[in-house]
């Protein structure tokens, strides 16, 4: 209030300008200027109980993935409106990109398909890095948990793996300094890794586990993994009941192929989390299945855990579509719609583990609209629809 | 199991009105038949996924949802009576708690706590126009709406002024949202004589507040798939008020490439709309704006009668007349106009994901109001509240 009427009082200062534009605006600055970064973004798109959510379908299996989503929140009655927008992965430029950024911000929640880059313009970044970037969505959670009836090679993991998302050999810094050397630079930063940790920990407290596992490379990249293992050590003495460990990357890349049941939460830089993620949801059955969630302080997206576009098998009604039904799950439990999250992770786990109804990549026979038509039998008969 | 013998029985209820065809229409509406065969479940709560597959709902009763209703004053618990006959008569699987809610019989009056809780549990409300008298007969400034409102936090007005067929107006083919902001602005009820014969009403405005009105305009734009939002304001005298108003709504426009945008002086915009309304897309403006702008753009369809409105918090909807008078002078007379309130159900229905009968009475009434035989006095008509039901019943079934 004061600040209004000095302004209008008083002779225009050069400073009080700004710090208006600043006070008014922070939703669109929070990400570069880290003191506004902590203040409250925009209210949610959420009226009368309802979400507007926007949907990114990507590229190759994205749009038929999507489709199904579509159809079982039609059926289960979920409180839910898409915003559906497409990047054109032919663009040269950024626009669709930007809109597609603009969008999430308004709506602050997103689910979305793997999106292609096809231009091989140094200055079109990869969107899928630029989206993660600009909200600064800083981790990436996976909940690799295996279902009972899918042939795997090892039963009952249950793990999370927490990724830093925005930094690390992912800041896209790379020069030739002189010709036929490339140089690229992995960055660490101290606040990420904190925010990383406190993240990982406060996870482990929230959901009743016991143990955290830090993943690095400190013996070789002393500087960079040492700052991030260090900075995890340090967070462990703030949660005394979490027992802390911490393994080396290759180390850790043969333990879990041969013992995963030893791991409860882990927590790595960037490029090692898209490494074990991998590794870990082929132990379980495969990128079908296991979804992933990224968050920032202000907003969220959800994709299917591995992050694959699937473009050779799209069209042919043979991709699972369980990954992707399971992040529109995990985007319910965000938006708080306990009740239809429920609902369709049980009609999911009945699919698979009662029913049996396995697409082609868990070495069964049925096709994608099979399992969608049954998690949707499941859903009907669940919310009370005959 | 128990769901499918449970929906069973549903469907043998509504199928048992509809060949008892409308001959038991006027006893009294009583809900306790339906709600014999209620099944509470969290579930019951199906919202709309906002997708235009209507044809994909069968008619068929899905779990039945609870909706607050608050019959209002004057003659809305009569026209409250034949929204229910009606969804009874469809066989719309909503069974209603009701609560009497009314400042002018204050002694009877369920606390704004109940009526706050209530909605908060189910989530959605029907609600009639309230009467607010003159002087306050608890001696606060605020009156039970308005702390209805802020209890809840219902933020945000949306009256959706359409011409409808054969309803005799000036001008035709009006279609125009107005947005309104219902927490602040001259309805803080902060005012106060300072000295003896100067009495001050504070106007607030919040930026917070401002934003999240305009956002819900933009989104409300997105989702309609509505091209222009238009800002009313009266910037030009209230340079910090309104302006901050104006402000915060160009400011949320940045976020919105794909939307236009204009600002119009609440003066001009009142000439604009008995003139030229047809220009209007969505307006969004502060609370007094609003109230007078809701009211004259009623008046240009055909008056408090036939339009809706719903307002929304974050977590509750609310769907009230858009001009809220109470048409006291009608009491008893079963002349009332029904259509604002069939249409504040037709709404309801649709926002809880049953957009086949919202359709229905939806399609219905407009069917009914172009035949023209049926008609209220405030149309021109001579037919009852009794007798436009039944047509509206008799377009469905």
């Amino acid at each position: 209030m004061l600040g209004i009427f000095s302004k209008c009082t008083l002779p225009k200062k050069a400073g009080s300008h700004t710090i208006r534009q600043l006070s008014s605006l922070n939703f669109d600055i929070q990400h570069k200027h880290p003191q506004a970064r902590r203040q409250v973004g925009l209210p949610r798109a959420r009226y009368g109980g309802r979400n507007a959510v926007t949907m990114l379908p990507g590229g190759g299996i994205g749009p038929e993935l999507m489709s199904y989503v579509k159809e079982v929140f039609l059926h289960g009655g979920v409180p839910v409106d898409f915003e559906t927008i497409q990047i054109d992965p032919q663009s040269d430029n950024n626009d669709d990109l930007q809109y597609a950024i603009m969008s999430i911000r308004r709506n602050g929640v997103c689910i979305k398909g793997n999106i292609e880059t096809r231009s091989l313009d140094t200055a079109i970044i990869s969107r899928n890095v630029a989206i993660r970037n600009e909200l600064d969505l800083f981790v990436n959670v996976i909940n690799v948990q295996s279902y009972n009836n899918i042939p795997s090679r090892h039963k009952n993991v249950n793990c999370i793996v927490i990724r830093q998302n925005t930094e690390g050999e992912y800041a896209m810094l790379e020069h030739e300094s002189v010709e036929g050397v490339v140089e690229s630079m992995k960055v660490i930063t101290k606040e990420n890794s904190t925010r990383l940790a406190r993240y990982a920990f406060e996870l482990a407290k929230n959901n009743g586990r016991t143990k955290v596992t830090a993943v690095h490379k400190a013996n070789i990249m002393k500087l960079s993994d040492g700052l991030f293992l260090e900075t995890c050590k340090n967070m462990s003495l703030n949660y005394p009941d979490i027992k802390f460990e911490h393994m080396i990357i290759d180390n850790c890349c043969m333990q879990l192929v041969s013992n995963p049941h030893q791991f409860d939460v882990m927590v790595m830089p960037n490029l090692y989390g898209s490494i074990v993620s991998n590794v870990i949801c082929g132990l379980v059955g495969g990128a079908g299945l296991i979804s992933g969630r990224n968050y920032g302080d202000h907003y969220a997206v959800f994709e299917p855990g591995t992050r694959n576009t699937g473009s050779s098998i799209a069209g042919t009604n043979t991709a699972n579509p369980v990954a992707m039904l399971s992040a529109s799950a995990d985007m319910l439990e965000h938006l708080g719609h306990k009740v239809h999250c429920d609902m369709i992770r049980t009609a999911i786990s009945k699919t698979l583990n009662e029913d049996m109804v396995h697409t082609a990549d868990l070495n069964g026979t049925a096709k994608s609209t099979d399992v969608v038509d049954n998690v949707i039998k499941h859903v009907k008969s669940i919310a009370g629809r005959i | 199991m128990s769901i499918l013998k449970n929906g069973m029985k549903l469907l043998m209820n509504r199928s048992a009105q509809n060949a008892l065809g409308n001959k038991c229409l006027h006893t009294p509406s009583s809900l306790d038949a339906a709600k014999a065969v209620s099944i509470k479940s969290p579930i019951a709560r199906a919202f709309a996924s906002g997708e235009q597959n209507e044809d994909k709902f069968s008619n068929l009763p899905v779990e039945r949802i609870t909706c607050t209703l608050i019959p209002g004053d004057g003659v809305y618990p009569e026209l409250m009576n034949s929204v229910q006959t009606v969804l009874k008569a469809i066989g719309a699987p909503i069974d209603f708690e009701t609560i009497l809610f009314s400042e002018v019989q204050h002694s009877s009056s369920a606390k704004v706590e109940d009526v706050i809780k209530s909605i908060n549990r189910n989530r959605i409300c029907l609600m009639g126009a309230l009467m607010s008298p003159d002087v306050s007969y608890s001696g606060e400034l605020q009156n039970l709406h308005m702390k209805l409102r802020k209890g809840l936090d219902l933020y945000s007005n949306v009256v959706h002024v359409v011409s409808w067929p054969g309803v005799a107006s000036r001008h035709k083919n009006i279609d125009m949202v107005i947005i309104r902001e219902l927490t602040e602005g001259e309805y803080s009820a902060l005012e106060h004589e300072s000295v003896d014969g100067v009495v001050e009403c504070l106007k607030i405005v919040t930026a917070s507040k401002s934003q999240r009105i305009a956002k819900f305009a933009f989104d409300y734009a997105i989702r309609n798939n509505r091209e222009r939002v238009t800002c009313v304001h009266k910037a030009n005298i209230m340079k910090l008020g309104d302006g901050l108003f104006l402000k915060s709504c160009s400011d949320i426009k940045r976020l919105y490439p794909g939307v236009n945008f204009e600002a119009m002086i609440v003066d001009n915009c009142t000439m604009q709309m008995v003139s030229n309304p047809q220009q209007f897309d969505i307006l969004v403006m502060p609370n007094l704006y609003g109230n007078i702008i809701d009211n004259l753009a009623a008046g240009l369809v055909g008056g408090a009668g036939v339009v809706a409105s719903s307002s929304f918090s974050p977590e509750c909807a609310v769907f009230e007349p858009g001009a809220r008078h109470v048409f006291q002078t009608a009491v008893g007379k079963n002349i009332a106009n029904p259509t604002a309130m069939l249409m504040c159900a037709s709404k309801m229905l649709r926002h809880v994901n049953l957009q086949h009968y919202s359709e229905s009475i939806r399609n219905a009434i407009r069917e009914v109001l172009a035949a023209g035989k049926v008609r209220t006095r405030d149309l021109g008509g001579s037919s009852s509240t009794h007798e436009f039901t039944d047509a509206v019943i008799k377009a469905i079934v």
